[in-house]
């Protein structure tokens, strides 16, 4: 018949085109992820040979102190960068999305950050943030406020990636929005004025919770990102001082390429793994029950 | 996720609009607020962009300073002389160039390779039935926010078995199961009105004829998206070549710089010169083409 023949050459086809798709996400994405869990059971310095040891690399972790504070500053980082990241795109798009003169240009200007290297940014900021070159610490000391060591206590060093992160992400939250808002049809507000419904009202009343679902993704997706700050902590603060802005991330690099333990990194990065996809599934249920609602 | 939202209506305004430092009139029948209130947004955006960019600012100010004029407090906002071999020195120095044609070389071949393959699997998951196909997707899609640290103890096994440390394609291939992509490529093709295809068809192409034909000089927007996302993650790129490469002649920009932190210690002149040398490439793909960021943001149904 030929609606059978057609319906095999759609699937001869469609086989064919994703097949170089599932060649690489097999043999660098599914097969590494069940690695990770295989290397994570052994004891293994990157040649020579694996030695089997069970769940030791996890009995390890339990009592590692390093790691409970890598995962403390992990989840503290988290914390205070996702609101403020929400926050400060949500404040640019609503400052940039109704008319004013050159509107496409403050856009651009805010998205700037996002673009460059996590490196590079390190690199810049690292320079303002210098303890005695540094141009902010010279601000701050000329209009009378105390000079800050960036680097050297733990609170300012999270401090610093704390402000970079957020100068890197604005413009990321910004877009997100702008596209949000302007998928809010102009008859919404228009009855909102007639119930008396205006500027903080209305955004609390009617702007704020019709945007909910794209804060919800906003907010997943940011801590997702959180989870893999690494850059610009490389650069800027080295995990230091001392373990004070070591994140999970920077833990398992070091332990797997610095201390040679792939076995041990591997078991990070198992916990890792499970982490981000419990994520993953609670931003899924929450986006198919409301795209079914 | 599992709706297709055709998002480039909505965003017509968003994303078209010229940049043009001028006054653009609004758009039409866009509402507006009242010249005050606009006023105070104005000022608002001023000083917020001019807090946003003074750390451009200050590399640009810095890289063109000799040593001595910034460790000579206050430094001054602007600098007294404009010192442009810190701009040509590290040249001779560091195997500058070098990193560059590396950094090149693998942000083209990997956009090419990239792009090949997801358009090809986004179209199929958008638009052909083949057995499994959503339940391949959905195993494709769960891999979108691993961190690179939770698999990179078996890549980078991988890459020595195949004698690629220290190689351009040992940076390049294990980076192309990139699920965002092929995510962000079958968004598009399911928003593609399915009588095109039809007519296509009709006319007696075959998919792959239709997909070469008629989709792809269609899906322009798409392309452009793809290739500057893709060119951007690739350039940044930082973990990854940090793992697999160690020979200084094969560090990509970004390994090669934070390489010349500890070169140049103290001294940010040359140091923030080639920082801003190696994100200029960046700035111009931006400047260039930023309303494909901005529909490629919005694109993945972020909303």
């Amino acid at each position: 018949m030929a609606a059978s023949a057609a319906r095999r050459a759609e699937r001869r086809a469609g086989l064919f085109m994703v097949s170089p798709a599932l060649v690489v996400f097999s043999v660098f994405m599914f097969v590494p992820i069940g690695m990770t869990f295989w290397y994570s059971l052994h004891k293994y310095s990157g040649f020579g040979r694996m030695r089997w040891i069970g769940t030791d690399n996890y009995a390890t972790i339990l009592s590692d102190h390093t790691f409970w504070a890598a995962a403390k500053n992990t989840i503290l980082y988290t914390a205070i960068t996702v609101p403020i990241g929400v926050v400060a795109g949500l404040s640019a798009a609503l400052l940039l999305n109704r008319w004013m003169p050159a509107r496409g240009l403050f856009r651009a200007l805010f998205y700037v950050p996002v673009v460059i290297s996590g490196v590079a940014s390190g690199i810049i900021f690292l320079r303002l943030f210098d303890p005695l070159l540094g141009i902010l610490n010279q601000i701050m000391t000329s209009v009378g406020l105390p000079s800050i060591d960036w680097q050297g206590s733990g609170f300012w060093a999270l401090m610093s990636i704390i402000i970079v992160s957020t100068w890197q992400g604005i413009g990321f939250g910004m877009v997100v929005y702008l596209a949000a808002l302007q998928g809010i049809p102009r008859e919404v507000y228009e009855a909102g004025i007639v119930d008396g419904a205006i500027g903080w009202k209305r955004f609390r009343h009617i702007t704020w919770p019709l945007l909910r679902p794209t804060t919800f993704f906003l907010v997943v997706y940011s801590i997702i990102g959180s989870f893999q700050v690494f850059d610009v902590v490389y650069v800027l603060t080295r995990g230091g001082p001392g373990t004070s802005t070591t994140f999970l991330v920077q833990y398992a690099y070091d332990q797997g390429f610095n201390q040679r333990k792939q076995g041990y990194a591997a078991a990070i990065g198992v916990i890792l793994y499970v982490v981000v996809l419990l994520f993953t599934l609670v931003q899924w249920r929450v986006t198919k029950d409301r795209d079914e609602a | 996720m599992t709706t297709p939202r055709d998002s480039s209506t909505s965003l017509a305004d968003l994303a078209g609009e010229p940049t043009a430092v001028a006054v653009a009139a609004p758009a039409e029948g866009e509402a507006r607020d009242s010249r005050r209130v606009t006023g105070i947004r104005l000022v608002i955006a001023i000083v917020s962009v001019v807090v946003l960019m003074f750390p451009m600012y200050w590399m640009i100010r810095t890289s063109l300073a000799p040593t001595s004029e910034l460790s000579d407090l206050p430094v001054a906002l602007w600098p007294k002389n404009w010192l442009w071999h810190n701009y040509t020195d590290p040249w001779h120095q560091f195997p500058f160039a070098r990193w560059l044609k590396n950094s090149v070389v693998i942000a083209v071949v990997s956009v090419v390779l990239t792009l090949a393959i997801n358009l090809m699997a986004g179209y199929a998951f958008a638009k052909l039935r083949f057995p499994m196909r959503n339940a391949l997707f959905l195993l494709i899609i769960s891999t979108l926010m691993v961190p690179i640290q939770v698999i990179m103890v078996p890549q980078f096994q991988m890459v020595i078995d195949l004698h690629l440390l220290n190689s351009n394609w040992g940076v390049i291939i294990p980076r192309l199961a990139e699920a965002f992509g092929l995510f962000m490529a079958r968004q598009f093709f399911l928003a593609m009105p399915d009588e095109l295809i039809e007519a296509a068809k009709l006319d007696g192409a075959g998919h792959f004829r239709t997909f070469w034909s008629v989709v792809l000089p269609l899906s322009k927007p798409l392309i452009a998206s793809l290739v500057i996302f893709t060119f951007m993650w690739r350039w940044n790129e930082f973990v990854w070549p940090l793992i697999v490469l160690d020979d200084p002649n094969a560090y990509t920009l970004p390994v090669g710089l934070q390489f010349l932190i500890s070169q140049f210690s103290t001294n940010f002149g040359p140091l923030l010169a080639m920082s801003f040398l190696s994100i200029l490439p960046m700035l111009v793909v931006f400047a260039f083409f930023q309303k494909y960021f901005v529909e490629g943001v919005a694109r993945t149904g972020l909303k």
